[in-house]
């Protein structure tokens, strides 16, 4: 039977192969304090790796079995907007209840409130196979990492009523986006007025573009400070379905996601309750909740990619033109080779960061919990200014991949792939939304470019290059070490011009080339552990990426701030 | 409601490959995957559905073969199952539909207290569909075969109605508890493995399966978790009569193992011409094959 864990093993490579894991282990088992207290606990860092190879083999199987043969149908059908409520596809219950009946509802949340405890590489892991058998049921699904900003601002007694429902797979929704705050979130004007009678606050306005917007927990970003207009006025709520008071206006008509309702939602005076403290909604909770998402999306643009490719070299292997199988032509199995190495490429950056991003997190969690020493006090600074720096690398990168990789599925398909009835026109559609959500690409390069300019990747990539490969691929170090020197002689450029708008349009190369060079460093580490599954990528990868660099830095130094003026349409 | 569930390792003759077959045209094992007999599964989901429907509700599955179809029993506590026995003995090795009944009739004996017998409707290994009905015989109970769902039990009244599924539609029976029920494959699949389960019960064992080197880790690991010691009976726990088990139980005897290839027979080539395929039309609408 098809496993879409089992089949893909560089997942279970990335998951079991970072000399990282051990510790992210230990900091979520808080060395293992669970083990006598919880049956399903583990007993010790093995046990738990054998856990997340088993959960994430049952992910696989749900996935390739039940989620992926119901994606056309999902796809076709999508959601339907009834007196105020959402209903799903009618596979998509079928998705949620097998989700829901393996268990796979508040992964990462602690055991006390059922939750699986897992590290976050792990969700990362199933979020990316779920997402590659179906992007829109993925995105309804994964929404269960709400409660990870909930788990980390809200309260006790908020813990105990919200986490246990969202571990028993009820879903949630992050409600931000208006019709004038897309990207912008400080224009958010959503009312949240306190409601001094019912001791409650009451939430009035719409809201717009809200990816399952129905659901059962909300998390609302709204205007809690009257007469304010920036982001210091915004609050975050945890709006109750149970309660009522938003109906669902409208469900749009997308392009792809189709499973995914995205709605348009009515606040009519609903009780809501304030989550952490006033006025730190926009600067610090929805900050994390878009880290997290953020992540989600990478880890959803790599699950594309897989699909793409796996629907391009199944076509090709199986086209016949010519005499011959169309893979046996170098213009179809470049196209091919290239996607798999940006696939493999995509991923490694996706799982260093999520590794990051575990490392800091246990930290945190564990901070609430007692006193951190200065070492971990100093751990916890290093590893969430790398997950900082390292999430718009993975979100950006993974989700231009993703377009990349199902525009090229559709090539390798030929005519045929413009036609609805193959797989890949659903993944070209379902990943276009993914280099835009969550923050495009542009932002993502707004959010990256300070550890640029700061010298923050430098120095990433300057310790990478510590760091022994096999020798068989000295030579690509040498490489990666000469693009390096371009990137570099690149920043000192753009620096020294010291021209805001030079800085600005220039930001995306730079931005692409450091992270052209972390994926060669990372690709070479996967590569010298076992070459049988990344010997071939790291090769095509280094070629690919050498070209680009070189593309960008020729770009960078052709152009000055002279030239400027003829970049702008009037 | 107590309940017990049938259920039986085989091999995986739904993907059958080259090798599947000896040259000497004898199932070959080592080229099959050992798997949950496919309809038993669906019986499982039966039974998981009831215990959700009255909550309290357990169930035990009985499994008898090689002391590896104790895998059977953990894929059955990963979807719900509350325990599992595993009955295996050398004697009672080359057992047919009789003796199987009979011995498993036995295992069901020996737990006593039970509602509903539920396992499908047959195996993919033999096809007989002889050991659910046999079961019924033996413990003198009402039996529904081809079993599609379960719609309702009334556990005071003792009575359970059930959809089945007969040519050319389906028919609702009324039966009384305590039963013997065969799912047909048409039933609700079984729902996936769950985590946390999953995570509990990986370690549970037979006492048949561990081995010297490993039986000191497995002790260690039941003397903390008593749930991962897997019920293992052999013949003399399940009072059997020896003439009535394994070999000496079993009167069927198998005359020859051929494997049969199909050919195509008749077979005619036509063109793709206006012609040819217009008499072929033609002709299936005259045999009323279409139309």
């Amino acid at each position: 039977m098809a496993n879409f864990y089992t089949d893909v093993p560089e997942i279970k490579f990335e998951i079991e192969n970072s000399p990282l894991m051990q510790r992210i282990v230990d900091l979520k088992e808080r060395d293992y304090a669970d083990k006598d207290n919880y049956d399903e606990a583990p007993q010790d860092f093995e046990d738990a790796m054998d856990n997340y190879d088993k959960v994430l083999e049952i992910v696989g199987d749900v996935t390739a079995n039940i989620v992926a043969p119901n994606a056309e149908d999902v796809d076709a059908e999508g959601p339907h907007c009834e007196n105020g409520r959402v209903r799903y596809a009618s596979k998509t219950y079928e998705n949620m209840d097998a989700m829901i009946k393996a268990g796979m509802n508040g992964m990462t949340m602690p055991r006390r409130y059922n939750g699986l405890n897992l590290p976050n590489t792990v969700y990362t892991a199933a979020n990316e196979i779920v997402s590659s058998g179906d992007a829109g049921f993925e995105n309804i699904w994964s929404l269960q990492d709400c409660i990870e900003t909930l788990y980390e601002f809200g309260d006790e007694d908020q813990h105990a009523r919200y986490i246990p429902r969202v571990c028993a797979g009820e879903t949630m929704s992050m409600d931000l986006t208006e019709p004038d705050a897309g990207s912008d979130l400080q224009s958010v004007m959503l009312k949240a007025t306190f409601d001094e009678e019912n001791n409650c606050w009451r939430l009035n306005g719409s809201k717009r573009f809200i990816t399952n917007g129905d659901s059962d927990i909300h998390l609302v970003l709204a205007r809690s400070e009257a007469g304010t207009k920036d982001g210091r006025g915004l609050s975050m709520f945890i709006y109750d379905k149970r309660d009522g008071g938003v109906d669902v206006r409208r469900i749009e008509n997308k392009l792809g996601i189709h499973g995914s309702p995205t709605c348009e939602l009515v606040y009519k005076n609903a009780k809501a309750e304030l989550c952490g403290s006033r006025k730190m909604g926009l600067i610090k909770y929805v900050m994390a909740l878009m880290n997290g998402a953020r992540l989600g999306i990478a880890a959803q643009s790599v699950g594309l990619s897989q699909a793409a490719y796996n629907e391009g070299l199944a076509y090709a292997k199986d086209r016949k033109q010519f005499g011959k199988a169309i893979i046996e032509f170098p213009a179809v199995y470049d196209m091919l080779a290239i996607m798999k190495a940006k696939l493999d490429a995509g991923r490694a950056l996706l799982y260093q960061t999520a590794r990051y991003v575990d490392i800091y997190k246990a930290l945190d969690d564990i901070a609430r919990e007692r006193k951190l020493t200065p070492e971990e006090r100093a751990e916890q600074k290093t590893y969430s200014r790398l997950a900082d720096a390292f999430t718009p690398l993975a979100k950006g990168m993974n989700s231009e991949y993703a377009n990349q990789n199902g525009y090229d599925c559709i090539q390798i398909h030929g005519g045929s792939g413009f036609m609805l009835e193959y797989a890949c026109q659903r993944i070209y559609r379902d990943a276009r939304i993914t280099s835009i959500y969550e923050g495009t690409t542009q932002l993502q390069t707004v959010a990256a470019i300070r550890y640029v300019t700061n010298g923050f990747y430098g120095q990433v990539i300057a310790d990478y290059d510590q760091l022994a490969v096999a020798p068989e691929y000295e030579a690509y170090k040498t490489r990666v070490q000469a693009m390096t020197e371009k990137y570099n002689a690149c920043v000192a450029a753009v620096k020294e011009a010291g021209d805001e708008q030079l800085h600005d349009i220039c930001a995306r190369h730079l931005y692409e080339m450091a992270a052209d060079i972390i994926m060669c460093y990372l690709l070479m580490q996967n590569a010298t552990k076992a070459p049988e599954l990344f010997a071939k990528s790291l090769n095509v990868y280094v070629n690919y990426a050498e070209s680009e660099v070189l593309k960008h830095s020729n770009w960078i130094n052709s152009v000055d701030v002279a030239q400027l003026d003829s970049y702008r349409q009037a | 409601m107590k309940i017990v569930v049938l259920a039986k390792q085989v091999p995986d003759t739904r993907n059958v490959g080259p090798d599947a077959m000896t040259p000497e045209g004898t199932v070959n094992r080592a080229a099959l995957p050992a798997v949950f007999n496919p309809e038993d599964l669906n019986a499982l989901e039966q039974a998981l559905r009831l215990k959700e429907q009255f909550p309290g509700s357990t169930i035990s599955v009985v499994t008898m073969g090689l002391p590896k179809s104790a895998e059977v029993i953990r894929e059955a506590l990963y979807r719900g199952a509350d325990a599992g026995y595993v009955v295996t003995d050398r004697c009672l090795g080359g057992a047919d539909t009789l003796a199987t009944s009979y011995t498993l009739s036995q295992a069901i004996r020996k737990i006593g207290d039970f509602d509903i017998i539920l396992g499908g409707r047959q195996a993919i290994d033999g096809d007989t569909a002889q050991v659910g009905p046999q079961i019924a015989e033996k413990l003198g109970l009402t039996q529904v075969t081809y079993a599609e769902e379960i719609l309702s039990v009334d556990p005071e009244n003792k009575k359970i109605v059930i959809k089945r599924h007969i040519d050319g539609g389906v028919e609702t029976v009324e039966a009384p508890l305590p039963l013997v029920v065969t799912v047909n494959g048409s039933a609700a699949p079984c729902r996936p493995r769950n985590a946390k389960r999953v995570m509990k019960y990986k370690n549970a064992t037979a006492a048949a399966e561990r081995t010297p080197a490993t039986a000191e880790k497995y002790a260690a690991l039941i003397a903390k978790k008593p749930f991962l010691d897997i019920t293992q009976w052999g013949a003399a726990d399940i009072d059997a009569d020896p003439a009535q088990i394994g070999k000496a139980g079993s009167p069927t005897n198998v005359k020859a193992v051929q494997n049969i290839v199909f050919k195509a027979k008749d077979s005619r080539t036509m063109t793709s011409s206006d012609a040819d395929v217009e008499g072929l039309i033609i002709e299936l609408l005259n045999e009323k094959i279409i139309g």
